[in-house]
């Protein structure tokens, strides 16, 4: 047998005569305890290897030990944690399950079911779904969907708004969102249970029909019905939380929270203070709008002045107000008042802002199936059944058949099932509720098995011609709003060295026409639109050229008259050009090249 | 019917811009159809509509429209190109690398290949294929030798020549011995055994240098070409539509043109410069528009011929095949500003400065710098004032 190397955390550390012993003994000394339950331990017999890793960072899941084809958990075990004489981290410590990595995985031969033991497996899964993470593992019936789809929903779930933490009402976080009344989903797995998925939900159970409605649900969008988005479908709030201090300055000075005097140097206007109390904050419940002062606040000048004509020192403070974002809005929440660790005022001030769903706002079920808002229905315009219940939600049936998200029509009829019986269904993928069991329990409950109902039009009141598939899915309120996105600019702030529009919502920039933009206009000959919107809408100038030497020329207005500097000449002419151009001349001017305009009359 | 009478319809229809090939398809639709005179009139007269109405209008900017028809898929085919692994036995750039080479107009591209036809009477002759394939392929002595062997201390090497390679791949025996003689003096031919001796010194300080002749006279005897054509490595035979063909790794068009039994109207590289030099422009045009338009083709994306036409015909438009980019067409551009806003800001602007050029504000790119309506579209016209007096 040849020498093995053994290598801790990529380190050769020394070599074995008997890898197989060696591992074997390891192994054994992690399950006694006598080595930390971390360590995961592999052997290559290819490569004459053994890796024996301990760091961070390692994605590791939870298996059975299997010995000589017998399971380590028992009946007699399970007995004991179902009568909770046994946690988790009791099965670990007596060696019955223990923390695989992708690593020593490949050393592992895993069943999936305890039927399927054999003599040489060394695991069993402790149930087929504990292959999936937490994000797959909330997916219901996810093994009906394809992979792609899987992925989505995987990195979806994490932008869905929910109940983030029980305690924020107590918190200060920048930007948080909440969803007004969170549900546990109805159909649920076993990962959702084990991860107390339901303490924390983030989504609601949608009555959903698949059909289309006008055409307003093509291409992904939803149609939602306008009653149940009043009666609070989808309504979340958005927090965010601004903070400032009173800062001490050198030389004794400090920043002041206070209602600033209209002296004080960038003094905005009555409108934006008319909020504040004379500790200069604003008050709770009182409707903010962007650019209204939440902490009003003065700092001392940054350089000390000259004595002025009277031998006193004019001190103008500077005002360093904190006022709410450009493009938002909303109602202050909570003021809150304590000290830094310097012992510095502090302030914060949290603004919430309520949003019921509107056109353009993201939702996603448990699929990846996403689509925003595209049409708010009254309810009396819905489609409903012979009960004359109507859906919450349509989707268009186009989302389904190439996308192969055969999952969320299970958890649709799933759903339909639990809601009839009145308790919740186990989705679990491989394990869950069958379909033949779902149909079992819809027929019992007078419905269709294939989950179809005979639909009204809501407008008309005549009946469809084709069965619509109706049922109930967990959907999840994504954090993409349009009152986060919606966007316009005519006129704004430029920027100084370019005077081109700033760029970006926040900055309240201007709409980027690029370069393949600019490709379209002269494709198409469309030469002064291709103008306007480079010149005139953005950073147009008209320069003084001197008739003479071509080069920029200057206007003296208190003289009132242009000349130019270079050679005297008196005679210039205004030319329309663009300030980037003119920007270009001066910088080739500071490269010790002179550039000049040669001027011909317009055709 | 025959073709010169339709031509003789043609021009009497005003229709004597049509090719030549347009003309002869006309002639035989009529003889197919057996038109009489007025409906061939009436056919002509149709064409001749059809044929006005797919021009392109003057002022239209077809430059711009090429370049995002081929530029829009090209951005679907740097996902595809992963897909598309080895061919067969040779290794060809595709995809992409291939098209970005073709457009770069690379002097040494990075997979050059030939695709050999042969004359109507060696088509399926398949001994005459192999040799002529042993003929154009790189054929080294090490290959058809055994028992190489470098003795050190006789300062000799000896080898043998292997008969049943050489019969294997139809070579000349009697060629392969006069080249080795030719090119090595020292050799002595003993029947199929061959050993070369360098010069013998005795003196103890040449040992060490006679070691290292030795060596290197190794390579050299194993490294000499017996057979093949200069540039061409592998060659691959293949049966393909009824025919032999061979493909080849490398690629020298001149001199497989001038072996006997190739068809030289289809025999072809994918090399343009080579095609250029060897077959003129023209062809280097014609090169250039089928290997954009394959290569598009196999990736599964259909482009209109015309705007890769206009591709080719930019880059050949002055006799020698130019790149698109700082180096060919952008590189050439008039304008100062206009160059300057592509690539090499910096130098293009020193050495306008040095020079001192002037910009006439002619181009589209000089007025979108400056801020002018671009003299294009419904910039290109003007109000002229009628001076009356």
């Amino acid at each position: 047998m040849p020498t093995v190397k053994v290598y801790i955390n990529g380190k050769l550390i020394g070599t074995t005569d008997e890898p197989d012993a060696f591992v074997a003994d390891v192994k054994a000394k992690r399950r006694s305890n006598e080595l930390t339950h971390e360590l995961n331990i592999t052997y290559y017999a290819e490569n004459n290897e053994i890796f024996i890793f301990t760091d961070s960072g390692r994605a590791r899941r939870p298996l059975v030990i299997v010995e000589d084809g017998v399971s380590k958990l028992t009946d007699e075990i399970i007995d004991k944690v179902a009568a909770g004489e046994m946690k988790w981290f009791d099965l670990i410590d007596e060696g019955i399950i223990e923390y695989i990595d992708a690593e020593e995985e490949e050393n592992a031969y895993i069943a999936m079911f305890e039927e399927d033991l054999t003599k040489e497996h060394t695991h069993l899964e402790i149930d087929p779904s504990t292959m999936l993470g937490i994000c797959a593992g909330i997916i219901p019936y996810s093994n009906h969907n394809s992979s792609p789809r899987n992925t989505m929903e995987s990195s979806m779930t994490k932008q869905a708004l929910g109940l983030y933490v029980s305690n924020y009402n107590l918190r200060t976080d920048t930007r948080a969102h909440l969803l007004h009344q969170p549900q546990k989903p109805l159909v649920a797995t076993k990962s959702i249970i084990s991860t107390e998925y339901d303490k924390r939900p983030s989504g609601q159970n949608f009555v959903v029909a698949i059909l289309s409605y006008q055409g307003c649900n093509m291409e992904d969008a939803l149609v939602m019905n306008k009653a149940a988005l009043e009666r609070g479908l989808g309504r979340s709030s958005f927090f965010r939380s601004y903070e400032a201090s009173e800062r001490r300055y050198p030389g004794g000075q400090e920043d002041h929270f206070e209602y600033p005097e209209n002296m004080v140097r960038g003094y905005r206007s009555e409108e934006v203070y008319k909020n504040l109390d004379e500790d200069g904050l604003i008050n709770p419940e009182v409707q903010v709008t962007s650019g209204d002062v939440l902490i009003g606040k003065t700092s001392p000048p940054r350089f000390l002045e000259d004595v002025d004509e009277f031998g006193t020192v004019a001190e103008r403070r500077r005002e360093t107000s904190v006022t709410v974002r450009h493009g938002e809005h909303g109602i202050v929440d909570k003021v809150m008042l304590t000290e830094t660790v310097e012992g510095n005022k502090l302030a914060k001030v949290k603004v919430r802002d309520h949003r019921q769903p509107e056109y353009g706002d993201k939702f996603a079920s448990r699929h990846g199936q996403k689509g925003v808002l595209g049409l708010i229905v009254p309810q009396e315009d819905m489609p409903f059944n012979e009960q004359g219940m109507c859906p919450d939600l349509m989707i268009n049936p186009h989302a389904i058949p190439s996308r192969m998200s055969i999952g969320q029509i299970i958890e649709m009829l799933a759903g339909k099932a639990g809601c009839m019986e009145g308790h919740r269904m186990d989705g679990t993928p491989f394990t869950g509720v069958s379909e033949d069991e779902i149909k079992e329990l819809l027929k019992k409950n007078g419905f269709e098995t294939h989950g179809r109902e005979q639909l009204y039009n809501g407008i008309t009141g005549e009946r469809f011609n084709a069965e619509i598939f109706v049922g109930v899915a967990y959907y999840q309120k994504l954090h993409h709003m349009t009152s986060d996105k919606v966007y316009a600019r005519s006129r704004g702030p430029v920027q100084v060295l370019t005077r081109q529009p700033t760029e970006g919502r926040a900055r309240e920039g201007g709409l980027r026409f690029g370069e393949m933009e600019r490709d379209c206009l002269i494709a198409h000959g469309a030469a002064l639109s291709l103008k306007e919107r480079l010149l005139d809408e953005s950073d147009k100038y008209e320069a003084l050229v001197c008739g003479e030497c071509g080069r920029l020329a200057i206007k003296d207005k208190i003289r009132n008259r242009t000349y130019c500097a270079i050679c005297g000449e008196t005679e210039t002419f205004p030319v329309e050009i663009s300030y980037a151009f003119k920007l270009l001349l001066d910088e080739l001017k500071s490269l010790c090249i002179s550039p000049n305009l040669v001027l011909e009359d317009k055709t | 019917m025959n073709v010169d009478q339709v031509q003789e319809v043609v021009n009497r229809e005003g229709a004597d811009f049509f090719p030549i090939k347009l003309v002869e398809e006309i002639a035989q639709a009529s003889e197919r159809n057996n038109l009489t005179d007025e409906e061939l009139n009436k056919l002509v007269i149709t064409v001749k509509n059809m044929y006005e109405r797919e021009e392109v209008e003057p002022g239209e900017s077809v430059g711009t429209i090429a370049a995002q028809s081929v530029g829009e898929p090209g951005t679907q085919m740097t996902m595809r190109t992963f897909h598309y692994a080895g061919v067969v036995e040779l290794n060809v750039t595709l995809g992409l690398p291939r098209l970005i080479e073709v457009v770069d107009a690379r002097k040494k591209i990075s997979t050059p290949t030939m695709d050999i036809y042969f004359d109507e009477e060696y088509r399926n002759d398949e001994e005459f294929i192999r040799k002529m394939g042993n003929k154009i392929g790189k054929i080294t002595l090490n290959d058809v030798i055994k028992n190489f062997n470098v003795n050190y201390i006789d300062n000799v090497i000896t080898a043998e020549l292997d008969m049943d390679i050489i019969n294997e791949r139809r070579l000349d025996i009697d060629e392969i011995i006069e080249l080795i003689q030719k090119t090595f003096k020292q050799v002595t031919i003993n029947n199929n055994l061959l050993s070369f001796e360098t010069t013998l010194s005795n003196d103890e300080e040449k040992v060490q240098q006679s070691i290292r002749e030795l060596r290197f006279l190794a390579d050299k005897i194993r490294d000499l070409q017996i057979s093949g054509v200069k540039g061409i490595g592998k060659v691959v035979i293949r049966h393909e539509h009824g025919e032999w063909v061979i493909h080849t790794e490398g690629s020298n068009l001149g001199m497989v043109l001038k072996l006997e039994g190739i068809d030289i109207v289809r025999t072809t590289t994918n090399d343009i410069f080579e095609i250029e030099k060897v077959l003129g422009i023209e062809a280097a045009r014609n090169a250039i528009i089928h290997e954009l338009y394959t290569t598009m083709e196999e990736q599964g994306l259909s482009v209109d011929i015309r705007h890769i036409m206009l591709v080719a015909d930019t880059m050949t438009s002055d006799g020698v095949v130019k790149s698109i980019g700082r180096h060919g067409i952008s590189g050439e551009k008039s304008s100062v500003l206009a160059r300057a806003a592509f690539e090499e800001t910096g130098k293009h602007l020193l050495n306008a400065s040095i020079r001192g050029e002037s910009d006439k504000l002619t181009g589209i790119i000089e007025n979108v710098i400056v801020g002018q309506p671009i003299p294009h579209g419904t910039g290109s016209v003007g109000v002229v004032m009628n001076n009356k007096k």
